[in-house]
């Protein structure tokens, strides 16, 4: 994918190659990286100091029988893992997510849709479906926030991001996204707290649409 | 297919202690890993008798190696040592499982274990299942460049070299960051961490990636 101008920095993909990473962070993260070959080739990069680090640990015992139990284990049948593919302008994990199943959007008014794709006490991560013009009411953030665009573009106050952009908007950033004018923006957005809306009534909604 | 021989545990036979030659066995490689095998670290050549040849004693082998290092980076999280052996014996049986997928000139050995000890260690704790990036499809030549096999091993020598070079508490801080004892927000506030340091080689590194990287198509 060329264009891209926003990746991801390397606390979040090292955070993410060592395994620390809420997983609905790890979606956004595995989402851009199957988008964006500098990403990839810098969380290779990422794993082979892992890997270092692993070759280097000092060595512990493992219990006499291991090695022999896992030998038994080779030539067990094994069970085929359902695989997804790319579709459309889903990227594998996104489909994965979506169970190999296109979105089923929830409307939230004014055109926006979303779909939540993932929801637990470390976060959630949903689809968000903004017409071309649109903006998404004006919020910040008690946490993180990713938001990887999947089709057409936005801007706030930070700039543009079009496809495979990823922006991160911490606590402090109040910010108010406008699709741009032509075909809808579809966006990846994860959060590890809920999202923080200005005005009252969207206040209140939060808790029925959970963002 | 060849089999290899049912030795498992074999302690009679010889463990090369240079670089393992190309030479049979538990070494044996492709023709195009032939040119310039003898370069290849002996995790390496394993591997590819695992994955080429579903040779048991190289695998073996890669346990012996690897099995210890594993339960040593599990312990690290605080699990007992039984459960710890759980995932290290679930991320060897994925390793010999996957070996297909394995390709030298884009992730060493011990990477590639790294990543898939990461997958398991959450996907079992957690007992969900972490998102991964869609795998490329190498294009139709799936024979490995050499020289690009042996840059990548090259490179990874020359990160371990600026490891050793590091401070004991900058090391200490490193680990903790690649083995998930930091969070991003930590990783980001650690001004202990020498980035700086280890992001010259990652550089060199993404470099020869990016351009193993054009020569494979998305699936």
């Amino acid at each position: 994918m060329t264009g891209i101008t926003h990746h991801i920095p390397d606390e979040l993909l090292i955070a993410y190659a060592a395994g620390n990473l809420p997983k609905a962070f790890s979606l956004v993260v595995a989402a851009h990286v199957s988008m964006c070959d500098e990403c990839r080739a810098r969380l290779g990069a990422h794993e082979a100091l892992g890997g270092a680090l692993l070759d280097d640990m000092p060595a512990t015992d493992v219990s006499s029988d291991l090695k022999g139990r896992l030998f038994d284990a080779l030539d067990d049948p094994i069970s085929v893992e359902q695989r997804y593919d790319r579709a459309g302008i889903f990227p594998a994990p996104v489909m994965e997510a979506l169970g190999g199943l296109p979105p089923k959007w929830s409307p939230l008014g004014l055109g926006v849709r979303q779909m939540i794709l993932d929801h637990d006490r470390s976060g959630s991560v949903r689809l968000l479906y903004i017409p071309g013009g649109q903006g998404v009411p004006d919020h910040g953030h008690n946490g993180l926030e990713l938001t990887l665009v999947l089709q057409g573009a936005f801007r706030d106050e930070t700039g543009r991001f079009g496809v495979g952009d990823l922006e991160i908007a911490d606590g402090d950033l109040e910010h108010e996204p406008i699709a741009e004018v032509g075909p809808a923006c579809i966006c990846l957005a994860a959060t590890d707290a809920s999202l923080r809306f200005r005005s009252l009534v969207p206040r209140l909604l939060q808790p029925l649409f959970r963002i | 297919m060849f089999e290899a021989p049912a030795v498992l545990c074999d302690d009679s036979l010889e463990d090369p202690v240079a670089p393992a030659r190309v030479s049979g066995g538990a070494g044996s490689c492709r023709e195009s890993d032939r040119v310039t095998g003898e370069a290849y670290s002996e995790t390496t050549v394993w591997m590819l008798a695992v994955r080429d040849q579903r040779d048991k004693v190289a695998f073996g082998r890669l346990f012996d190696h690897f099995a210890p290092r594993l339960k040593g980076v599990i312990c690290r999280s605080g699990l007992p040592p039984a459960q710890a052996e759980d995932i290290v014996q679930d991320v060897m049986l994925t390793v010999w499982r996957k070996a297909h997928m394995f390709d030298p000139g884009r992730a060493q050995v011990s990477a590639w274990i790294y990543q898939i000890a990461r997958n398991r260690q959450i996907d079992i704790l957690r007992k969900e299942k972490r998102p991964v990036p869609e795998e490329l499809k190498p294009v139709e030549d799936t024979e490995e460049d050499a020289s690009q096999v042996v840059a990548l091993e090259q490179e990874t020598q020359a990160l371990r070299a600026a490891l050793k070079t590091l401070k004991p508490a900058q090391r200490e801080m490193v680990e903790r960051a690649y083995l998930g004892e930091l969070t991003h927000a930590e990783i980001k506030a650690e001004t202990g961490l020498p980035l700086g340091t280890i992001k010259s080689r990652i550089r060199l590194g993404l470099e020869k990636l990016r351009h193993e990287l054009k020569g494979t198509e998305r699936t």
